[in-house]
C-alpha cells in the first residue's frame, strides 16, 4: 500500500507526450538495394578520384559507406532505435557474406581448373609415365588408396569408437574410470593430425624397420584421428536417448546388454551413423599424417600392408609441385584430384544426411 | 497369477538419503491398492522397490524384505531381471519404443527376451493384450504404425497391454494418470478395475478421488518434516481411510486441510 502512495507524485509528473506513438515513419523493404548501390557508387568514384580504382577496393570501401549511409538515413527517417536494429542487421548479414566468401572462391577455382581433366582416363590410368610424352595420365591409383586406406581406418575405429561410447554411457556413467577416458578422448581429439602421422611412421618402423611405409600404417594414423570424433559423436547421441525408455524396456524383464542392442542403439542409430559419416569425411582429407606413413607412389599399390600408397590429397600435394616435361598435365591432374576429393565429401554429408532422415523415428500419423 | 505381496522393515536410501523409512505392509491379490500422499514422501521410490527398478539409479539401494508369495526378492540368488518378468511397471508418462511399431511395441517384452513364437502366436497374443488393455478396437487397423502416432492416452493404455503381455504376476503403476485428460483418465480407471480380476495392482496416484474411485486398499505415506525420510503412516481399506481414518494426519491430507 505504501509503495503506491509513494509512486504516486512521481507519476503525475510525468508528461503523457512521453509515450511514443506505434506508428512512425518507416524505410520500404527494398530500400538496401539503394544504399548498396549508392554506397558502391560514392567509393568507386572516390577511388577513380586518387585514381587507384580497383573492383575489389570499391566493394569493401562500398560496403563501409552502405552501413553509414543505412544508419543515418534510417535514424533521421525512423528513428534511433529502428536505426540501431538496421546496422546490426546489415553487419550481421555482411560478415555473413564475407565469411563466404573464401568458400565460394574456392569453390570456383577448384571446379574451373579441375573440371578439364575430370574425364574418364582420370578414373582409369595411373601416373606411371610422367617422362614419356603421349601416354595417359590419371589418378586412378590414389582413388584407390584412399578408398582403401579409408575403408580400413573405418573398420577399425567404427567398433572401438562405438564400444567405448557405449561404455561411457551405459555402464562406466560417472565412475573415475569413465571420466579418465572421457579426459584422454577429448585430448586426442585436440592432437595434431601430423603427430598421429608419426606416431603410426614410428611405430611401424619399430616393428617392420625404419621407413617402412604401406597402406595399413596409413590406416592406423588415420585410425587415432578418427577413433575420438566417433566417441564423442556416438556419446552425445546415447545420452540423447531418453532413460524412459532404459526403464520401460529393464520393466519387462529385459537384460541391459538387450536394452542397449535393441532398445537404445536403434533410437539413436540416426546420430550415431551421421556422426560416423562426418568423421570418414573429417580424415578422407587429411594429407600430413599420410604424406609421412602411407607415402606416395606412382602406379597402383592395392595390397595395403607392403609398399607406398598414394591417396588423393597426397597425390595433390605432389602433383602440384612436380617439375619435368609433364609438370602442366601433372598441375591439372592435382587440381582434378581436389575437386574429386570435395565431390566425395559432399556426397559423404549427403549419404549421411540421407540415412539420418530414413533411421530417425518417425512421428507417426 | 496374482500373487500377494508382504513387505517387511523396508528402508530405501539414494545413496546416503534415506528415502523410506521402516515400511510394513501385505498388498492383497486380486484387489488394487493405492498409494496416496502429498510429492516426495516416497511412495514411487517404495513402489519402484517392488520390482528392483529402485536400484537402477546410481547409488540406490534397499535395506529389508520384499516377499512375494514368501520369496524375498532382495534374498540371495535372486536374478532382478526374472523379478521383473513377473512384475511388470507402468510409468508416470507414456514410453512407448520411438522405433517399434504398435504390435512391436506390444510384443517388445516377449521379443527383446528372444522367445521364439510362430507369428500366428504373436498376432494372438498381441490382440489378447492390446484387448486387455481397452485398446483394440481403436487401433486394429493400424498395428504396424509407429507407436508414438497415438495419443497420450492410448500411448498409456499401449504401455499397460506392453506391461501385461509378459503376463506378470502383479502390475505397477506410477501415477499413470497424471499426463491424461479426464477421458483417457477415465478409460484407464475402467482398465485397472478389470485387471484386479487377473492381477495385483499396485498404483501411486496424487488424485485422491481416484483412488477412492478404483482401490479396495489405501496406504498413506507422509514425511514427518522436511529432509526426513518418507514413511507409511496408515494402511487400510479405502473405506475407511477415506471415511474414518486412525490418524490425524491421514485425515488432514484426505480432507485437503494441507500437502
Amino acid at each position: 500500500m505504501s509503495k503506491t502512495v509513494t509512486t504516486e507524485p512521481k507519476r503525475a509528473d510525468q508528461k503523457p507526450a512521453m509515450k511514443e506513438p506505434i506508428t512512425g515513419h518507416q524505410l520500404p523493404k527494398w530500400s538496401w538495394v539503394l544504399f548498396l548501390a549508392i554506397g558502391i557508387g560514392i567509393a568507386a568514384g572516390l577511388l577513380t578520384l586518387m585514381e587507384t580504382f580497383s573492383f575489389a577496393g570499391s566493394i569493401a570501401l562500398g560496403v563501409l559507406v552502405f552501413l553509414l549511409l543505412g544508419f543515418i538515413v534510417s535514424a533521421a527517417v525512423e528513428g534511433f532505435r529502428p536505426a540501431k536494429d538496421r546496422l546490426a542487421r546489415y553487419v550481421v548479414t555482411s560478415f555473413f557474406l564475407l565469411a563466404l566468401l573464401p568458400l565460394g572462391s574456392l569453390l570456383y577455382e577448384v571446379v574451373t581448373r579441375g573440371a578439364a581433366r575430370f574425364d574418364w582416363t582420370f578414373f582409369t590410368e595411373t601416373q606411371g609415365n610422367t617422362h614419356l610424352m603421349g601416354v595417359e595420365l590419371g589418378a586412378m591409383h590414389a582413388i584407390v588408396g584412399t578408398l582403401m586406406i579409408t575403408a580400413l581406418a573405418f573398420i577399425i575405429s567404427v567398433p572401438i569408437g562405438l564400444f567405448t561410447a557405449i561404455y561411457l554411457v551405459e555402464y562406466g556413467a560417472s565412475t573415475k574410470l569413465a571420466s579418465g577416458i572421457r579426459f584422454l578422448v577429448d585430448v586426442m581429439t585436440g592432437i595434431p593430425s601430423i603427430v598421429a602421422g608419426l606416431f603410426a611412421y614410428s611405430l611401424f618402423s619399430l616393428i617392420l624397420g625404419p621407413g617402412t611405409r604401406s597402406g595399413f600404417a596409413g590406416a592406423i594414423a588415420l585410425t587415432v584421428l578418427m577413433i575420438p570424433t566417433v566417441v564423442r559423436s556416438t556419446e552425445e547421441m546415447l545420452k540423447l536417448v531418453p532413460n524412459e525408455l532404459r526403464e520401460a524396456s529393464y520393466a519387462l524383464g529385459v537384460p541391459k546388454y538387450r536394452t542397449i542392442l535393441k532398445v537404445v542403439l536403434p533410437t539413436s542409430l540416426a546420430g550415431i551413423v551421421t556422426g560416423v559419416i562426418l568423421a570418414i569425411a573429417r580424415i578422407i582429407g587429411e594429407t600430413a599424417p599420410l604424406l609421412v606413413t602411407a607415402g606416395y607412389f606412382q602406379l597402383l599399390n592395392a595390397n595395403p600392408f607392403s609398399g607406398p600408397t598414394s591417396t588423393l590429397p597426397v597425390m595433390v600435394y605432389q602433383s602440384l609441385r612436380t617439375h619435368g616435361p609433364r609438370a602442366e598435365e601433372m598441375q591439372m591432374l592435382g587440381w582434378t584430384g581436389a575437386l574429386t576429393l570435395i565431390l566425395l565429401v559432399m556426397g559423404l554429408n549427403l549419404i549421411g544426411r540421407l540415412i539420418a532422415w530414413k533411421f530417425a523415428p518417425k512421428p507417426g500419423r | 497369477m496374482a500373487k500377494r505381496i508382504e513387505i517387511k522393515d523396508l528402508d530405501i536410501f539414494y545413496g546416503k538419503f534415506q528415502a523410506v523409512k521402516g515400511v510394513d505392509m501385505t498388498i492383497e491379490p486380486r484387489a488394487v491398492t493405492a498409494f496416496i500422499g502429498s510429492s516426495g514422501c516416497g511412495k514411487s521410490t517404495v513402489l519402484r522397490s517392488l520390482n528392483r527398478m529402485h536400484e537402477v539409479i546410481d547409488g540406490a539401494y534397499v535395506d529389508g524384505e520384499v516377499l512375494l508369495d514368501g520369496t524375498n526378492l532382495y534374498g540371495p540368488n535372486v536374478d532382478p531381471v526374472r523379478v521383473r518378468r513377473q512384475i511388470g511397471m507402468v510409468f508416470q508418462r507414456p514410453n512407448p519404443f520411438p522405433t517399434m511399431s504398435i504390435k512391436e511395441n506390444v510384443l517388445a517384452g516377449v521379443r527383446l527376451n528372444n522367445a521364439r513364437m510362430s507369428g500366428s502366436e504373436m498376432d494372438e497374443l498381441a490382440e489378447k493384450s492390446l484387448r486387455g488393455a481397452n485398446l483394440w478396437e481403436e487401433v486394429k487397423d493400424r498395428l504396424d504404425r509407429p507407436g508414438s502416432g497415438l495419443s497420450g492416452g492410448q500411448q498409456q493404455r499401449l504401455c499397460i497391454a506392453r506391461a501385461i503381455a509378459i503376463s506378470p504376476d502383479v502390475i505397477l503403476m506410477d501415477e499413470p494418470c497424471s499426463a491424461l485428460d479426464p477421458i483417457s483418465t477415465l478409460a484407464i480407471e475402467d482398465l485397472i478395475k478389470d485387471l484386479k480380476e487377473d492381477y495385483t495392482v499396485v498404483i501411486v496416484t496424487h488424485n485422491m478421488q481416484q483412488a477412492a474411485r478404483v482401490s479396495d486398499s489405501t496406504a498413506f505415506f507422509n514425511l514427518k518434516a522436511q529432509g526426513q525420510p518418507g514413511e507409511l503412516i496408515e494402511y487400510g481399506s479405502t473405506e475407511k481411510i477415506f471415511h474414518n481414518p486412525d490418524q490425524k494426519a491421514t485425515e488432514d491430507y484426505i480432507t485437503g486441510r494441507f500437502g
